[in-house]
């Protein structure tokens, strides 16, 4: 002991201080502070997403409309790569030495211990001679991958296509989604996009500090396994789709058909259409972006989409709703003089054409303009000239209890609403009490501000022929295994007119088929009823537009087709519908008595002079000036652009394009 | 007097120090054991795994303390001036010779796979020379050349150590400064020592300026409070200004005076870099590895992050990651009342010699252990910049086990022997 024996608590002090800030600090990071839990798991486990394979989706009859295929992209893990012959690797991916490098770099930013793709979507051949080689490439590896393949090359607007999603789609999601998934951007892919893509799974792995998987985490107790998409059975009948299809090559329109017990929807067509399969695979960028540059817009989901004036077809509707409102009866008879005079305007009958006499039956039959326009004045007139405010809600309330002018909801996006304007849009337009029934007389005869889609005229034929009433369209009839139908879909809708007032109007119908303007088009043993419809389009050829449905006596199909700028509803639509019609009934096509056969109408080229976008002929105008020697050279393309009007022609009145015309009355 | 001897070697010795220590050793075993698991080769004695290897040190070490506790006491006082030669030749011609590990060029092959570190030995060797020294007669630390002559001593192996250059072993020998205030050195040396670590942290964090005005400050309010005594008033002001010419010197200081992995080191645990994916990957790591431990731990050989080695070096200087992992806090604080308890134990062994030798060398083991611990936990738990370092007993190597081993048994054996006269 000396005298410095007190130092001791001191130097013991100073150990007990130092220790107890050690203990503080562990107290902190292990008790205290839960971060580093976190990040321990972060560390070691790896969320591994087992992605489900997509539903497939079938037609009515079990036929495949899509479904997956294998594919393989070329993974590497950069780390493993040894020297191994790099000429014959790029031979075998056709890469070249620039692209091989470029690929590595960007692998090993990635990573250098996990895999990343390399090459993705190896075509069958490569990969069958890259996988005979394999052992010669050690880090690379293929890993499969399935994409969506069309076996009938069909349906394609319907069906839609899948793609990466966008970052707003991310954010949208709520985290559901991260970059690089494959999501529906249109279609049934889109609309019925979480019944699809099924149910994804998560493995949890252990990792080491070099991402070498180790083993599952927690024996798999986090685990969820992948839950294969749900199969869609469409409501689509593939042969008549493909024969649609095939009936408007060359053409600017679409056919839709309904099944009117159920509101499936049979047929689905628009034209011009492309092969869904251009948009898997490597060449998908390329496809998609030739395919946007098309004049004719492939991707523009006419059935739903292009709004068109039903012109004559919308006939009917006046019919059914004056009957029931109590203006007219099946006798009333309207005296053509080929032409009603409203106000002081006298609109026309087609060609001038003087029906005389006419009861709702033959009005419909000869589709006299005058006798619609006269029922048209006395509906919208119901309560006085001076209220037509209340008699055009009136009768636009039970127009749109057809499905016109409303959205139909159809299970598929960006569905069109069409066209029916309120009374305000008249006051807007007219001042208040600035118009008259004469002002708006066009619509009587389904023309002037009234537009709807292809869709809305097939659902009002449904409805024609359940005898008023329809059930929503749809593309698909069950999902999954339980076929599961949802529920809206088997409600009947009713239009408000009662069913014994269906009669005169579809004898009428029925006349037109038989005898009447679309007598072309009339199948031997089916008894169809339909109505021609020419709608007026400014400045360019009449809308050729048939609706119809078959058989008379428990119809089965309802059909709308739309061929667009190319003459009378008689000449194109109309033989169309019927093929499609009876092709559905019997499954073949008979010989006509009008000597009509479907070949001459699938070769026929109705295509439009092409619609050049204000971008396009900027481009063109910049080329010219660019290239002043060519100058002339362009301007003989351009020229010979818009003359590249189909050569077929028969643009005349005739019941159908094929033969000649017996009345000019539509 | 010498009843004690005769009734065996082992009568004297203290079996609290051998029982602390043969604990730590055995949790170091286990926690070797379970950082270097491999879950296909579970066994745990294979003499080519490192936990293998550690039992076979352990064995070494327990025949290494027996036969220092059979040794003559007088013959470790006597030894003391040969063996720090030795050490230091040792310590000289691993500089020339040596194996480099780490960039640490500390090691001497000694064939078989083993390796020796002189550094580990030069501990207990500069221990045992200064207790010799300091307690001759007419020795007195407060005398300038005897503390030089003790600093000397202290100073030769620290500045061969330094060459290697191993900065954590440098380091330790600074912690002798606990003896020789113990035996009588200024208290001032540890406050400006204190003060100017606090300095250098303070001036490294914050603006100079900032620093100099604060300690403007405070020398002023230690002033006011005091001003009747006017020749501490005047050190202090002496004291102000030297603080303040320090602060600004600590900048050049510190950007030529360190190597750049030193100043990245430091930097990381100022949070003056966030730098978590080069040199702050192991600290960042092992903070990880001992925080996600929580209260109770993961359990024995459950530790993922030492288990799929996100930390490196784990089995030796951050060994300590997996106890905190496995054993969270409860095993820390298992692990660091053992140390305390330990240290607490030497002091008072320490304290109980009758021989200022076996008193001061007492104090150097403390103090050396104590240094180790500090600065390897700190390490471990973002305390302290990276410093390679073994944790007492529990780090895996021969070289640190035996030393320390060599360290306390010696400690042991003079204590055995304490009723005796030494002969210095």
């Amino acid at each position: 002991m000396n005298s410095f024996f007190e130092r001791r608590y001191v130097v013991a002090g100073i150990f007990i201080a130092f220790i107890l800030v050690l203990l503080g600090r562990l107290f902190y990071i292990q008790v205290v502070d839960d971060r580093y839990v976190a990040y321990a798991s972060q560390n070691v486990v790896r969320k591994m997403i087992q992605y489900p394979a997509r539903g497939p989706i079938l037609d009515r009859n079990g036929k495949v409309m899509v479904q997956n295929e294998p594919v393989y992209d070329i993974m590497v893990i950069p780390k493993q790569v040894t020297a191994f012959d790099t000429v014959e690797f790029c031979k075998l991916l056709s890469i070249d030495r620039a692209g091989y490098d470029k690929r590595m770099i960007k692998a090993r930013k990635y990573s250098p211990y996990r895999a990343s793709v390399f090459e993705k979507q190896l075509t069958a051949e490569l990969y069958a001679a890259f996988q005979e080689r394999l052992s010669e490439f050690p880090g690379f590896f293929p890993q499969q991958r399935p994409v969506r393949t069309y076996p009938d090359s069909a349906a394609a607007q319907f069906l839609g296509y899948i793609g990466e999603v966008t970052d707003p789609m991310i954010k949208k999601s709520g985290g559901y989604y991260s970059p690089g998934d494959y999501v529906g951007i249109t279609g049934v892919e889109r609309s019925y996009e979480p019944v699809l893509r099924g149910q994804r799974g998560v493995e949890n792995w252990m990792v080491d500090s070099r991402n070498v998987r180790k083993g599952s985490y927690a024996n798999g107790a986090f685990d969820t396994s992948a839950v294969a998409g749900e199969r869609l059975v469409s409501s689509l009948d593939m042969n008549i789709q493909k024969f649609g299809e095939a009936l408007m090559r060359n053409k600017v329109g679409s056919i839709v058909a309904i099944e009117p017990s159920t509101g499936e929807i049979l047929c689905f067509v628009s034209s011009p259409t492309y092969d869904p399969n251009l948009l898997v695979g490597k060449e998908r960028g390329n496809n998609a972006a030739k395919l946007y540059k098309d004049p004719y817009k492939p991707f523009f989901t006419r059935p739903v989409q292009a709004l068109y004036p039903p012109g004559s077809s919308f006939k009917p509707l006046d019919a059914l709703i004056a009957m029931q409102e109590g203006m007219i009866n099946p006798q009333s008879v309207y005296v053509c003089p080929g032409y009603y005079t409203s106000g002081n305007r006298r609109i026309k009958c087609f060609h001038g054409e003087v029906h005389g006499p006419v009861n709702l039956t033959q009005a419909i039959a000869h589709s006299c303009n005058g006798y619609f326009d006269m029922v048209f004045e006395k509906l919208v007139n119901k309560y006085g000239a001076r209220n037509i405010d209340t008699g055009y809600g009136a009768w636009r309330q039970n127009v749109m209890k057809f499905g016109l002018g409303t959205r139909l909801d159809l299970d598929l996006p960006s569905e069109g609403r069409g066209l029916l304007p309120k009374a305000t849009f008249y006051d807007k337009l007219y001042k208040k009490g600035g118009w008259r029934s004469s002002t708006v007389i066009s619509l009587g005869i389904g023309q002037g501000e009234m537009l709807a889609t292809p869709l809305q005229l097939a659902n009002i034929e449904a409805v024609i022929a359940n005898r008023g009433y329809f059930y929503k369209p749809h593309l698909i009839k069950s999902i999954g295994d339980k076929q599961v139908i949802k529920h809206e879909y088997t409600v009947r809708n009713y239009v408000g007119v009662d069913s014994a007032y269906f009669k005169p109007a579809i004898d009428g119908m029925q006349q037109v088929v038989d005898q009447g303007t679309a007598y072309g088009s009339k199948i031997p043993g089916i008894i169809m009823c339909g109505k021609t419809g020419t709608a007026e389009v400014k400045n360019k050829n009449d809308n050729s537009v048939f609706v119809a449905f078959a058989p008379r006596d428990n119809p089965k199909i309802a059909i709308a087709v739309v061929v667009e700028n190319s003459g009378q509803g008689a000449t194109w639509a109309a033989p169309i519908a019927s093929f499609i019609v009876e092709k559905y009934l019997t499954g073949k096509i008979s010989k006509r008595s009008s000597g009509i056969y479907p070949e001459y109408y699938m070769n026929a080229n109705l295509l439009p002079p092409p619609v050049l976008s204000a971008a396009d002929k900027r481009q063109l105008k910049l080329d010219s000036l660019k290239k002043t020697q060519a100058d002339s050279v362009n301007k003989l393309k351009l020229k010979a652009a818009s003359n590249n009007k189909p050569t077929d022609s028969p643009r005349v009145n005739k019941a159908t394009a094929m033969l000649p015309k017996r009345k000019d009355n539509e | 007097m010498n009843n004690y001897q005769q009734r065996g070697f082992f009568a004297n010795v203290d079996w609290v120090t051998i029982l602390l220590y043969l604990a730590l050793c055995v949790i170091g075993w286990f926690n070797i054991h379970a950082a270097v698991y491999d879950e296909n080769n579970p066994s745990l004695i294979d003499s080519s795994t490192q936990y293998g290897k550690q039992f076979i040190f352990i064995i070494t070490g327990l025949v290494i303390g027996t036969v220092i506790l059979l040794l003559e006491s007088r013959f470790l006082s006597s030894l003391a001036p040969a063996m720090y030669v030795v050490t230091v030749l040792l310590l000289m011609v691993v500089l020339v010779a040596g194996h480099k590990v780490g960039g640490n060029q500390a090691w001497i092959d000694m064939g078989g796979g083993f390796r020796l570190q002189p550094s580990e030995f030069a501990k207990f060797a500069t221990c045992l020379l200064l207790a010799r020294y300091l307690s001759g007669t007419n020795v007195k630390v407060t005398d300038p050349v005897s503390f030089l002559i003790a600093g000397g001593i202290i100073f030769l192996p620290m500045l061969l150590i330094k060459l290697q250059p191993d900065d954590g072993s440098t380091l330790v020998f600074c912690s002798l400064i606990f003896v020789l205030y113990r035996e009588g050195l200024s208290p001032y040396f540890l406050i400006v020592g204190g003060l100017l670590v606090t300095l250098f942290i303070t001036s490294l964090i914050f603006n100079s300026w900032y620093v100099v005005i604060a300690i403007a400050i405070v020398a002023t309010l230690i002033v006011l409070s005091i001003k009747r005594n006017r020749p501490l008033v005047f050190k202090i002001i002496i004291g102000a200004i030297i603080s303040m010419a320090f602060v600004f010197a600590v900048k050049p200081l510190y950007n030529k005076g360190l190597k750049d992995h030193q100043r990245k080191r430091i930097d990381v645990v100022l949070g003056l870099t966030q730098d978590k994916k080069h040199v702050g990957y192991n600290q960042n790591q092992s903070k990880i590895a001992i925080g996600s431990g929580g209260l109770w731990g993961k359990g024995y050989l459950q530790g993922t992050q030492t288990k799929y080695a996100f930390v490196p070096e784990q089995s030796t200087d951050f060994i300590f990651c997996t106890i905190g992992e496995e054993w969270g806090f409860a095993g820390s604080v298992v692990v660091m009342g053992l140390y305390l308890f330990l240290l607490l134990r030497i002091i008072l062994i320490a304290e109980r010699q009758r021989a200022p030798f076996s008193r001061i060398y007492g104090y150097g083991v403390a103090s050396i252990i104590f240094c180790h611990v500090l600065i390897n936990i700190a390490m471990a738990i973002g305390l302290m910049p990276v410093i390679g370092i073994p944790l007492p007993f529990i780090s895996y190597g021969g070289s640190s086990l035996w030393s320390f081993t060599i360290l306390l048994f010696i400690l042991l054996k003079l204590d055995s022997n304490r009723m005796g006269i030494i002969y210095a």
